[in-house]
């Protein structure tokens, strides 16, 4: 066993247990919770596939900023907690799980017919190099200029938008 | 021995139905709103596992711009929690239903 194994399947049973919980959870701060750690094992997993930048920006962007904007929310919301899962209209639910599972069967069977890594083939040092923050920022300030200028837009739209909306009541 | 790519895919299509699954059972608002978080975050995985499998960084480049719009939608949907929370003191979307005929 190799060590970058050991740690894919560390990081990545993580990420899927505490999605999990992080769905069936009744108190709502408990769920944010455990979604930072599931975007903690996230970032991770991205350094097994030596994408350095996107870790640390998952920790910065994803585990700081957004968690940080909910946990804010849910403060001021404090949200009474929800009922147990199949209080509420059961036959919906369970409904919308089978759903939900027959999907993930569909999505599991297409990636083993397909095959991906009979043609795939990681090559250890493009690998790399694709992943560091020269490359990406090449990329970023040279062929793709304007989405990165529009996404400093988007975000400067989302900051208005986001003041006007929770100032103040609107009928 | 370098792991399958398979691996990577079924552990982001896993999350991607966990978050399916939490945005149509859970009726709290901000859950949802956690869970769609959930399903962003699958697709970056898998971007960023083709990206480091292909030997090219424009997926990355894509992921950085999800985590760009999803910035964007988190701060303006929490904002649209809050003032619908002023006027309706409630997060259930069960109760949030203007729009519904």
């Amino acid at each position: 066993m190799n060590l970058d194994v050991i740690l894919f399947f560390v990081f990545g049973i993580v990420a899927a247990v505490t999605a999990v919980i992080m769905i069936t959870r009744s108190n709502p701060v408990i769920s944010a919770l455990f979604l930072v750690l599931n975007f903690a094992s996230l970032a991770g997993l991205y350094l097994t596939l030596n994408a350095q930048f996107i870790a640390v920006t998952q920790v910065i962007v994803y585990a700081g900023a957004i968690m940080v904007l909910f946990l804010f929310v849910l403060m001021l919301l404090r949200p009474e907690n929800e009922k147990k899962f199949l209080e509420l209209n059961p036959k919906i639910k369970i409904f919308a799980l089978i759903i939900a599972f027959i999907v993930f069967a569909q999505l599991v069977y297409m990636i083993f017919f397909a095959r991906p890594s009979q043609t795939i083939s990681k090559v250890l040092t493009k690998s790399i190099e694709a992943g560091t923050i020269e490359a990406i920022g090449r990329e970023l300030f040279t062929n793709y200029i304007v989405p990165f200028e529009a996404a400093g837009f988007l975000l400067l739209a989302a900051t208005i938008g986001a003041l006007v909306l929770a100032k103040k009541k609107f009928e | 021995m370098t792991i399958p790519i398979e691996y990577y895919l079924i552990l982001s299509a896993f999350m991607f139905i966990v978050g399916v699954a939490g945005v149509l059972t859970r009726r709290n608002a901000i859950i949802v709103f956690m869970s769609i978080e959930l399903m962003l975050n699958s697709a970056n995985l898998t971007l960023v596992t083709f990206s480091s499998y292909l030997g090219n960084s424009i997926g990355q480049l894509f992921v950085f711009f999800v985590m760009t719009v999803a910035a964007a939608e988190a701060a303006v949907g929490l904002a649209i929690i809050i003032a619908i929370f002023r006027n309706k003191l409630t997060v259930n979307i069960d109760e949030i239903n203007i729009l519904k005929w």
